[in-house]
């Protein structure tokens, strides 16, 4: 039990961490192929808003107001797209990540904690960019004619939805428990969805509108059929989506705990 | 980063505290493990043993004392010294929804020079229940992945907390048999154990710790002089418990 330890100069240069780029990319791909694996997130992210775009071009109730209604729908379904997989797959994923141990494991190799929160920002933008092909292109079969001219607005509002709504997630997942996370994350889906993501909140009742006027799903809804349909810029959505990205920003990095 | 001069200790816990709530898990811990050794720390249920692992690593902040891991405290060190920290945690924390080898595989690029992948596979024997959902791997199988996800960084220093627990005596002898050749090439090891025979078959340095303390530290020579070390353990940390 008493052998000479070996210098182990050969050994130790070995031993250092990945330039930090590729560490966040190959968790990012890590996550994103750990997602399209899985069925029920593959269904929630891509084929459930693929179904809902394709439900609302072949029926014509509810009303999404005025204008051609694969023109307001394909915006509104890119927004439940955002929600679904930046909100509630991200919630869901990282809160049981926690409750098993997985934050902290990851925590201890050189991906370290804020490497794995850009990963999974990286990862959600990665699978939206699916979304948008998958949406966009099934849009453009549907006859969806967007406006150019908003497209770039439309791009900001998608960056600072995920932004918001991964914000959520990280808050919500890194203070409840799993099961309370499952729960909320899925009652949040369905609330935003009647909340103003599909139908305009301007076509709900009085109540429920100015509820929804203060919501970042309404908001980032709003903001995308504005760009995508008037090529405009909708500031007050803007605003509210960006407030709820700071204040959710502020208290995930104040409360979440990557113990459970 | 690495100099040519290895020092004599690669961890260092000095005069540690950890409270939790109104617990102390640990009241003033001090133990080196010397550089290039396997260092097995040893001590009853409730002792601190994965507190003090989760100080070393990084993972609980001290509530006082230090630590110091390769010289750089583990809470504030970077991405490299990391790196250069192989660790098996006894809560696992591997994914759940992936397969073994995607899961190594995709660890092994979080280095800038990894292990082989494949050799640090078979050597565990990750490669029989490769085609199985990590979720769904009975224990034993689940501490060999972790194993060998700790080896992929080709660490300096290398935590393993209890790392034999619940294997057949087959994936114990291939575990204990890791642990040599890794110290062999140099490596430092700390393995926590509730194995007598583990630590006497491993063990060039031994901590015992009870309450919170260490107890007892030096080699095995040193700690058995006066009975064996069944014996000296319970000698030392029945008192602990009382």
């Amino acid at each position: 039990m008493t052998t000479t330890p070996r210098p182990r100069s050969a050994v130790a240069a070995g031993a250092a961490a990945a330039a930090p780029s590729r560490r966040v990319r190959a968790q990012a791909r890590f996550e994103v192929g750990t997602l399209l694996r899985n069925g029920e997130q593959l269904l929630v992210s891509i084929v459930l808003p693929a179904l809902a775009l394709v439900g609302l071009a072949a029926t014509s109730s509810p009303s999404l107001g005025e204008g051609r209604r694969i023109d307001l729908a394909v915006p509104s379904v890119l927004a439940l797209a955002v929600i679904s997989v930046a909100f509630t797959s991200q919630a869901i994923a990282t809160a049981f990540d926690r409750r098993y141990g997985v934050l902290r494991y990851l925590g201890v190799t050189p991906l370290g904690r804020s490497g794995l929160l850009a990963a999974k920002v990286l990862a959600t933008l990665a699978v939206e960019l699916v979304q948008l092909v998958v949406i966009g292109g099934l849009g453009l079969a549907l006859g969806w004619q967007p406006n150019i001219g908003g497209v770039g607005w439309a791009l900001v509002f998608l960056l600072v939805g995920t932004w918001s709504f991964v914000a959520l997630a990280l808050l919500l997942a890194g203070t409840l428990r799993a099961e309370a996370v499952l729960a909320v994350a899925n009652l949040l889906w369905v609330a935003f969805l009647v909340l103003g993501v599909i139908v305009p909140r301007t076509l709900l009742p009085g109540a429920a509108s100015s509820v929804a006027a203060g919501l970042p799903s309404a908001s980032l809804a709003d903001g995308l059929r504005t760009a995508l349909v008037d090529g405009r810029l909708n500031l007050p959505a803007l605003l509210v989506v960006l407030g709820w990205a700071i204040v959710a920003s502020a208290l995930a990095a104040r409360f979440f705990r990557f113990d459970d | 980063m690495t100099t040519g001069v290895t020092a004599p200790t690669a961890v260092t816990l000095t005069d540690l505290s950890r409270r939790f709530g109104a617990v102390m898990a640990l009241d003033g811990l001090s133990w080196q493990a010397p550089t290039g050794r396997v260092t097995a720390v040893l001590g009853p249920n409730g002792a601190g043993k994965t507190t003090a692992i989760e100080c070393a690593v990084g993972l609980t902040r001290p509530t006082s004392g230090s630590v110091r891991v390769l010289g750089l405290d583990p809470l504030t060190s970077g991405a490299d010294h990391r790196a250069r920290v192989g660790v098996m945690l006894q809560t696992g924390g591997l994914p759940g929804g992936t397969k073994p080898m995607r899961l190594l595989e995709h660890l092994s690029r979080l280095y800038a020079e990894p292990a082989d992948v494949g050799q640090t596979a078979r050597r565990l024997g990750v490669d029989q229940f490769a085609g199985t959902t990590v979720r769904r791997l009975s224990g034993g199988q689940k501490q060999r992945l972790a194993f060998a996800a700790a080896l992929l960084g080709r660490p300096e220093v290398l935590f393993l907390d209890e790392p034999a627990a619940g294997l057949d005596p087959h994936g114990r002898l291939d575990v204990w048999d890791l642990i040599e050749e890794q110290r062999d090439d140099g490596t430092t090891v700390v393995v926590t154990t509730h194995s007598f025979e583990e630590a006497e078959r491993l063990a060039d340095h031994l901590v015992i710790m009870s309450a919170g303390r260490a107890v007892v530290t030096g080699s095995l020579a040193d700690v058995t002089r006066e009975g064996s070390l069944e014996d000296v353990y319970f000698g030392l940390t029945r008192k602990g418990r009382a």
